[in-house]
C-alpha cells in the first residue's frame, strides 16, 4: 500500500470555482494572495457584486491535478470572508471577447464569421471596426485564433469566464 | 458610553479578560499608549523591539493556553513584527496583534511611517483588519479574539489609523460574534468515527502520531487515557512532546529528522497510522512516499485543509481534538480490540536497543548534558523555551518533559531569536515555574537586547547558552553534506557574555566544568534574577539519530555510525 501513488499519476484538470465571498476592500486580495503564496495557477478570475446582498461573486478557472484542485477548495474555504465555495462539475460557461480591427479589412467576412460565433459588429469608425462575441471559453479560443490569423486585429480584450451550474 | 478609540481598545482588551500587553510605542500609536498609561486594567512589558513582542506574546499563549496580545507602531514598529507573526501562524499560536497607522487621509501616499500593514500581514495571519471607521472598532477587536483561539487557532492582526484612536464614539462591546462566513468544524462526523474505531480494532501495528494540535486543544489528558486503554504506542512530533509524559511506558520518543530510533521505526512498520493534529511536516516525515507506507492512515484534524494536503487518509476526521478524542474514548466502551502487546514489546526492544543517547566526556561538558541536568535538578518546575539550532533538538530529545506546554519552541518557522523573549512571556504568565531558555552562541545574540527588559520587568529567565563557537546546526550539514566546507558559520569571535548581561543589570556566569554549572543554576535558581549562564561546550558534536534529508525515516545515521 502506498498512501501518495494516487496524487502522482493524477492528472492536470481543468476547473471552474465559483467564491462567494463579503464585500470588503481586502477579499480579492486575500484570494489571489492564496493563490499565489501557494503556487497556484488562475487561468482566469471575474468578480462582481451579487445584486441584492453584501456578498461578491468571483469565478475562477484554475487548472492542477486532483490534490491542487481539492486543497485550493479547501484553502479558499478558509478564508473568513468566504461564505461558500462551488467546485462546478456541470457548468454553463460563458466568456466575453471584443476585437477591434482595421478598417482595410473585408468587413463581410469579419461579420459572417462573428456571426457563427455568436458575435457581430458593435461599432465602426473611420479607422477601425470593433467586433464582440459571447460564448463558451473554447470558442472564443477559437474565435479570436481565427481573427488573429486572418484580420490583424489591433487589440483584443477578453472578460474572463463567467460561470453557472445547470 | 462615548469614548476615544483608543480608550476603545483598552476597554475591549479589559472585556477579553487580558492581564498582559507586551508592546513598543510610537507616533501612530500614542494615543492608545497614552490611555495604557492611565488604566490599571492590565500590565504592559515593554520590549526592546517588536519582534520580541510578539515572540513574548507567543511565549505567554503557548504556556498558558490564553490569547496573547501585543501592540505596536505603525511602519517600521509593524514590520519589525512581522517575523513573530510569521512563527505564531506556522505553530497555529493564538494572538492578537494590534498596529498603529498613518491617519486615514494619510493613507496611500506614502505618508511618514506608512506601510501597507494588512498587505505584508495577510500571509501570516489567519486573519487580518483595517479598521475605517470607529463604529467597527468593538465589533473586530471581538472578532479578533474570537478568530485567534477558535478552530485552528492563529494570530489576528487589526492595523488601527491614528485618526479613530482619537475620533469619538459610541463604545458597546459586543456580547456575541456575528461572522456567517467563520464556523470551524467542532464535532465530527459520527460515521467516520466509527469506521475509524473499526480499523483500531482490527490493526496489529496501530500507532498514535501526536502533533502539535493536541497542546493547543488542550487533550494531553484524554490521549494519554486512549493510549492506555487501548495499550497502543505513542509517538510524539517535537511540537508535541510533553503531551504524553517522558516516563510513560507507551511513548516511543519524538520521531522525525531528529527523532528516536524506536519513533521512527514505528512509523515505518506501523499498519494503522492515527494522527491526532499532527500536519506530517517533512522535517517530521523524512522522504514523504516512504512515511508509514505500509499503513492506512486515520488523520484528525480540526482544519479541514490539513486533511490530505499531503498524505492520502483512509480515515479523515474533521472535527476539535478535544472532543474527537472524547468520542474515541466513548466508543472504546463496546469494542473489542486486538492485543497490540508484542506490538508495543517490539518497539520497546527497539528502543532499548537503540536508546537516545551521547558519549559524554571527562575533559568537555557535552551540549546535551546541560539540558539533561537541569532536566533532573528542575524537572517539571521549569517551563523551557528554545532558540534554534542543535541546542533546539537535544533539547526536544534530552529534556524529560512531563505536561503539555512545557516545551516552548519555533517548530514550523524555526526562528532564532525566539527562545528569550518567548521566556520572558514564560516568565510572566507562569510565575510560580522557572523560565528557562536554551540557546545557542548564535540565537541568543538576535533578541540579546531583551536582556533588558527582563531586568526593567523583573523577570527571573535564566538562559543557558549552549556555546560551541558554532552556528552549530548549519555547521553540522556542511560537515556531513558539504565535505566540511564552514562557510560563514564560524563564530570564534563572540562578546564577553558575562560582561554582556551583567551590563544589562542581569546575572552573567561563564561555566566549563559540570561542577561550576551545578553551581551557576542554582545560584540563578535561587536569587530569581535574570540571568545567563554561558556555558562552554564541545565545539563540534553532533545532533543524532539523523534522518538525512531527502531519505526515508528507516534510513536513519545512528549515534554509533559517527562517534565510535
Ligand atoms: C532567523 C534565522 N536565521 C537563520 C536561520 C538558519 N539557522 C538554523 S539553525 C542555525 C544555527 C544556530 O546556531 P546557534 O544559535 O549557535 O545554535 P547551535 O546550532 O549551535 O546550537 C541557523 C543559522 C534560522 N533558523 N533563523
Amino acid at each position: 500500500m502506498n498512501n501518495f501513488n494516487h496524487y502522482y499519476d493524477s492528472e492536470t484538470i481543468r476547473q471552474v470555482i465559483s467564491v462567494i465571498v463579503i464585500n470588503e476592500h481586502n477579499a480579492l486580495s486575500r484570494i489571489v494572495g492564496l493563490f499565489s503564496a501557494r503556487g497556484y495557477n488562475i487561468d482566469s478570475l471575474t468578480v462582481a457584486p451579487i445584486t441584492g446582498s453584501e456578498y461578491s461573486r468571483m469565478t475562477i478557472v484554475t487548472t492542477g491535478d486532483k490534490r491542487v484542485i481539492d486543497q485550493i477548495v479547501k484553502q479558499l474555504n478558509k478564508l473568513i470572508p468566504v461564505l461558500k465555495v462551488n467546485e462546478h462539475k456541470s457548468v454553463i460557461e460563458k466568456e466575453t471577447v471584443l476585437i477591434k480591427i482595421p478598417i482595410n479589412q473585408p468587413i463581410s467576412d469579419v461579420e459572417v464569421i462573428a456571426r457563427a460565433y455568436n458575435g457581430h459588429i458593435q461599432n465602426v469608425t473611420d479607422d477601425a471596426i470593433v467586433i464582440s462575441a459571447t460564448d463558451e471559453p473554447h470558442r472564443i479560443a477559437n474565435f479570436t485564433n481565427i481573427m488573429i490569423n486572418r484580420f490583424n486585429p489591433l487589440e483584443i480584450v477578453k472578460s474572463g469566464v463567467v460561470a453557472m451550474e445547470r | 458610553m462615548k469614548i476615544t478609540g483608543a480608550k476603545m481598545v483598552i476597554e475591549s482588551l479589559h472585556e477579553e479578560r487580558v492581564d498582559t500587553v507586551f508592546g513598543y510605542p510610537g507616533g501612530a500609536i500614542m494615543n492608545v499608549y497614552d490611555e495604557i498609561y492611565k488604566q490599571n486594567y492590565f500590565e504592559h512589558i515593554l520590549n526592546r523591539h517588536e519582534q520580541a513582542s510578539i515572540h513574548a506574546a507567543e511565549g505567554y499563549a503557548r504556556s498558558t493556553g490564553k490569547v496573547g496580545v501585543a501592540i505596536v507602531t505603525s511602519g517600521p514598529g509593524f514590520t519589525n513584527a512581522v517575523t513573530g507573526l510569521a512563527t505564531a501562524y506556522m505553530d497555529s499560536i493564538p494572538l492578537v496583534v494590534i498596529s498603529g497607522q498613518v491617519p486615514t487621509a494619510i493613507i496611500g501616499t506614502d505618508g511618514f511611517q506608512e506601510i501597507d500593514a494588512v498587505g505584508i500581514s495577510r500571509p501570516c495571519t489567519k486573519h487580518n483588519y483595517l479598521v475605517n471607521k470607529i463604529e467597527d472598532l468593538p465589533r473586530i477587536i471581538k472578532e479578533a479574539f474570537h478568530i485567534a483561539r477558535t478552530g485552528r487557532p492563529g494570530p489576528v492582526h487589526i492595523d488601527i489609523p491614528k485618526d479613530i484612536t482619537a475620533e469619538v464614539g459610541n463604545f458597546e462591546y459586543p456580547k456575541e460574534v456575528n461572522l456567517p462566513t467563520y464556523k470551524p468544524t467542532v464535532n465530527y462526523n459520527k460515521r467516520q468515527l466509527k469506521k475509524a474505531m473499526i480499523a483500531i480494532s482490527k490493526a496489529k501495528k496501530p500507532l498514535l502520531y501526536v502533533g502539535g494540535g493536541a497542546i493547543l486543544a488542550n487533550c494531553g489528558h484524554e490521549i494519554r487515557e486512549f493510549a492506555k486503554k487501548t495499550n497502543i504506542p505513542v509517538v510524539e512530533t517535537l511540537m508535541a512532546r510533553g503531551v504524553m509524559g517522558h516516563d510513560n511506558p507507551l511513548l516511543m520518543g519524538m520521531l522525525g529528522m531528529h527523532g528516536e530510533f524506536s519513533a521512527n521505526m514505528a512509523a515505518y512498520e506501523t499498519d494503522l497510522l492515527i494522527s491526532l493534529g499532527a500536519r506530517f511536516d517533512d522535517r517530521v516525515t523524512g522522504r514523504l512516499d516512504e512515511f508509514a507506507s505500509k499503513a492506512k492512515v486515520i488523520h484528525v484534524d480540526v482544519d479541514p485543509a490539513s486533511i490530505e494536503k499531503l498524505v492520502k487518509a483512509n480515515y479523515p476526521i474533521v472535527g476539535d481534538l478535544k472532543v474527537t478524542v472524547d468520542g474515541m474514548l466513548e466508543s472504546l466502551k463496546d469494542m473489542e480490540l486486538n492485543d497490540y502487546s508484542n506490538w508495543v514489546a517490539l518497539l520497546k526492544e527497539y528502543r532499548e536497543k537503540e536508546p537516545l543517547r551521547y558519549i559524554d566526556s571527562n575533559t568537555v561538558i557535552k551540549p546535551q548534558w546541560p539540558i539533561e541536568r537541569v532536566g533532573k535538578i528542575l524537572g517539571n518546575k521549569a517551563i523551557i523555551s528554545t532558540d534554534v539550532g542543535q541546542h533546539q533538538m537535544w533539547t526536544a530529545q534530552f529534556y524529560p518533559f512531563s505536561f503539555p506546554r512545557q516545551f516552548i519552541t519555533s517548530g514550523g518557522l524555526g526562528t532564532m531569536g525566539f527562545g528569550l523573549p518567548a521566556a520572558i512571556g514564560v516568565a510572566k504568565g507562569n510565575p510560580d515555574k522557572v523560565s528557562i531558555n536554551f540557546s545557542g552562541d548564535g540565537s541568543i545574540l538576535m533578541n540579546i537586547q531583551e536582556l533588558m527588559t527582563c531586568v526593567q520587568s523583573n523577570l527571573p529567565v535564566i538562559n543557558i547558552v549552549l556555546n560551541n563557537n558554532y552556528l552549530g546546526m548549519v555547521r553540522q550539514w556542511q560537515t556531513m553534506f558539504y565535505e566540511n566546507r564552514l562557510s560563514e558559520t564560524d563564530l570564534s569571535i563572540q562578546p564577553d557574555f558575562k560582561m554582556l548581561v551583567e551590563s544589562f543589570g542581569g546575572l552573567g556566569y561563564r561555566v566549563t566544568t559540570k561542577e561550576e554549572f551545578d553551581a551557576a543554576l542554582k545560584d540563578a535558581v535561587d536569587k530569581k534574577r535574570p540571568a545567563m549562564i554561558e556555558v562552554i561546550v564541545e565545539r563540534n558534536e553532533e545532533v543524532l539519530p539523523m534522518v538525512p534529508n531527502g531519505h526515508a525515516l528507516n534510513e536513519m545515521t545512528l549515534i554509533g555510525d559517527l562517534n565510535e
